[in-house]
């Protein structure tokens, strides 16, 4: 039991930390233009895309360099020429117009690299187990992921809270007139900080692409669990993202490896259900099979209870 | 690759937009042959065949969908286009709907076929489509008598489709989930060094039919072997199967058995690979469309398929032929299914013995066709529940003795096992309502 809780915690820290690279960016990109990115999992797969083909050519580390600026560039010019003229018809054409984009980039990619599943793997330099416990391996890419994504946060929170760049676009956040009678173009650090969200979503890309695979359904799939984890730690709020990611990830992690369910929870009280009951279905459910929709449970829960999240502490 | 993709993709939409114009005008004009542009007042015989393929092109599963596409649209031209045609010179045309794996979306597509007067629909990918699929055709033969459809189930697996669910209009051209675990579970029961099992699968019909017939089957024939887990999880829904594989692990499990298919299946093997786990995985699916590719050397005589068609070496020369044709046109894919060929010339027979294209004059000729494919295998349609039969295989990944690879990776499927025709007879509860006419 002690390898499997060990274990499943390992794995739930990989993925959550990997929904945090995804958060961190869309949750900066809302605290400065109030909108939600539905695009924003389509750029973590135009960064896994980009580096595969990358990677054909300069090998793994030059993708990982290169491919999130590719990202980063084409962030920056959709809010540039695209977003900033949607702006002013308002939030909803926003996000309309990021709804959009979002299967725009995925027939995209479809269109240009196919729809098999692409062969990208992790640099051989990896191709080690970090440690092994219990018979079980624990290889040193998920480590390295890990690392990357512990250097993003320490990254990120030393800029905003601490440089004088993360002053101006807090500042630009909140007072936006005041930086720009101070001299600032607010128009440009906009575009920086949305250029520089993608990349953070292409960085989350390269490095889980040889991973959970790359394939055009790859967007899909993580999509909707990044919106749970930024409105689960509060939109906006740099730490409840990083919180919120852990606790998704965690919370899957667990599930799976829980073997319990509605049976053992039936046992519990003395009661007992035949096969053919109607219910049946109901009766034997257990934990791993809703692992899955647990995010959203959660989501709903945090929603009626504390409907800023976490740590949000916009008011609405 | 992405050039033929796009070619598909233009084509699928000028079909879309056809559905509101003149449906006859389009139809010949996808074609791209100026021929066939006068062909709306020209003579019947010239117009071509239609046969409506409906799987998923976008989405999730997008990739197995593409695949077939490209098989059958291939043979279309290989077997009979380029050789003049059917039924006295009339081409096929193959009409790609995209259904994205869904049942709602299928249904759409089957309103949009019906529009467009597709009566023969190639249908595959999932079983769950493929019972909607099923049951829409019953309803609409039914209901419109003179405009039936046909449908050619060349890959959904459910055994309730030639059984509790059977249909005159249905016709299955792959051998059913429990035809294959039953070869399967004989292959698995021969390793004497075999002594746990860990079932996992996506949580829907099929994935269900084979974790209970796998369970049963060991079950009766090697009783020691123990079952050390049996687990669902959602159908493409799965970021990450580590934690999945954790609990493989854990369990000491020899051997995994998987029905996954597309990128759930690429993502457990890569799990199960990365974490160290050194089990073999017996699959349906786990080859082809990228996944040889990603999986490679890591899955070398690791990874056993149980399928319909042999893989390396080839059966005979025609085969290789065909083959090499399709390489030399698709250079970038493979053929996936070949049961698509079987399926499409086993249909355009009964087109010629019947000399129609009336899915009832069809489905009356499929019944108890025996039919001898270019591999040279022995297929025989059942006339009680429309499942055809055919030998089984069991191939292995391996980079040795591979004549025709897959992702153009060097590694491929080698045959170790195979089954007669005869030997996968199995009985039916299939009490089918013949329409009468």
């Amino acid at each position: 039991m002690a390898e499997v809780f060990v274990f499943a915690t390992l794995n739930g820290l990989v993925t959550g930390l990997l929904l945090f690279m995804l958060a961190s960016g869309l949750t900066l990109i809302f605290s400065m233009m109030g909108v939600l990115n539905f695009a924003h999992a389509s750029f973590y797969m135009l960064g896994a895309y980009f580096a595969y083909t990358l990677s054909t050519y300069i090998g793994f580390w030059g993708g990982l360099l290169i491919a999130p600026l590719i990202v980063g560039c084409i962030g920056a010019a959709i809010e540039r020429y695209g977003l900033r003229r949607v702006h002013q018809s308002g939030h909803v054409a926003e996000l309309v117009f990021t709804f959009g984009l979002a299967f725009l980039i995925e027939e995209a990619v479809q269109f240009f690299w196919g729809r098999d599943t692409k062969n990208y793997q992790s640099p051989e330099l990896f191709d080690f187990a970090l440690f092994s416990l219990f018979g079980q391996e624990f290889s040193a890419y998920r480590g390295f992921m890990i690392a990357i994504a512990c250097l993003i946060f320490a990254g990120l929170y030393f800029i905003l809270t601490r440089s004088r760049v993360g002053i101006i676009i807090q500042a630009s956040i909140s007072h936006p007139q005041t930086v720009a009678n101070l001299g600032h173009n607010v128009p440009l650090i906009f575009m920086c900080v949305f250029g520089v969200g993608t990349a953070l979503a292409g960085v989350a890309g390269v490095i889980a692409g040889p991973v959970l695979t790359t394939f055009p359904g790859m967007a899909t799939v993580l999509g909707s669990i990044v919106f749970v984890v930024v409105v689960i730690g509060g939109l906006g709020s740099l730490p409840g993202a990083l919180i919120a990611s852990l606790l998704v990830g965690l919370l899957q992690s667990y599930a799976i490896a829980a073997d319990v369910g509605m049976p053992e929870l039936l046992n519990l009280f003395g009661v007992s259900f035949d096969s053919s009951h109607p219910l049946d279905d109901l009766w034997t459910l257990n934990l791993p099979q809703i692992a899955p929709v647990l995010p959203y449970l959660l989501l709903v829960l945090v929603l009626i209870f504390k409907p800023t999240g976490l740590m949000g502490n916009r008011e609405q | 690759m992405s050039l033929n993709r796009s070619l598909y993709h233009s084509q699928a939409k000028k079909n879309r937009l056809g559905s509101q114009y003149s449906l006859r005008k389009i139809a010949s004009a996808t074609i791209g042959a100026v021929a066939c542009a006068f062909s709306l007042t020209a003579v019947n015989a010239q117009e071509p065949i239609r046969l409506g393929f409906m799987d998923p092109l976008s989405g999730t599963f997008a990739s197995v969908g593409t695949s077939g596409l490209n098989v059958l649209e291939f043979a279309a031209d290989y077997f009979y286009n380029s050789k003049g045609g059917i039924l006295g010179g009339r081409m096929i045309e193959i009409v790609p709907l995209d259904n994205k794996q869904s049942p709602t979306e299928t249904q759409l597509q089957f309103r949009r076929a019906v529009s467009e007067e597709l009566r023969i629909i190639f249908q595959g990918n999932s079983s769950a489509v493929a019972n909607t699929l099923n049951q829409t055709i019953a309803k609409h033969n039914r209901r419109n008598a003179g405009q039936e459809v046909l449908q050619i189930n060349y890959a959904a697996v459910d055994p309730i489709l030639t059984n509790e669910e059977c249909s005159f209009w249905h016709f299955r051209f792959d051998a059913h989930a429990i035809m294959k675990l039953d070869v399967l579970t004989d292959f698995m029961a021969m390793n004497d060094e075999l002594s746990s099992v860990y079932i996992i699968g996506q949580d829907y019909s099929f994935g269900q039919v084979v974790a209970d017939n796998t369970i049963r089957l060991l079950g009766e024939k090697r009783p020691d072997i123990k079952i050390v887990g049996n687990e669902f999880h959602p159908i493409g829904q799965v970021k990450d199967f580590t934690p999945y594989v954790t609990k493989i692990a854990s369990s000491g499990a020899d051997a995994v058995v998987t029905g996954n298919f597309g990128a759930d299946m690429v993502s457990l093997a890569r799990s199960i690979i990365d974490s160290g786990l050194d089990v073999p995985i017996y699959t349906f699916y786990a080859a082809y469309d990228g996944i040889t590719a990603t999986l490679g050397a890591d899955g070398k005589d690791r990874i056993r398929l149980i399928h319909t068609d042999r893989a390396n070496p080839l059966a005979s020369d025609e085969r290789r032929e065909f083959y090499r044709a399709f390489k030399a046109k698709h250079p970038d894919s493979d053929i996936t299914q070949s049961r698509l060929a079987n399926a499409l010339m086993m249909v355009v027979q009964a087109m010629e013995q019947a000399q129609s294209t009336d899915p009832y004059d069809i489905a009356v000729q499929l019944e108890d066709m025996r039919f001898t494919s270019i591999a040279g295998d022995e297929l025989w349609m059942r006339g009680e529940d429309h499942q055809l039969f055919q030998p089984l295989y069991i191939s292995k990944q391996t980079d040795e003795g591979i004549e025709f690879d897959a992702d153009n990776s060097g590694f491929g499927l080698f045959t170790e096992y195979e089954v007669g025709t005869e030997e996968t007879i199995t009985d039916h509860s299939c009490r089918m309502r013949r329409p009468r006419r």
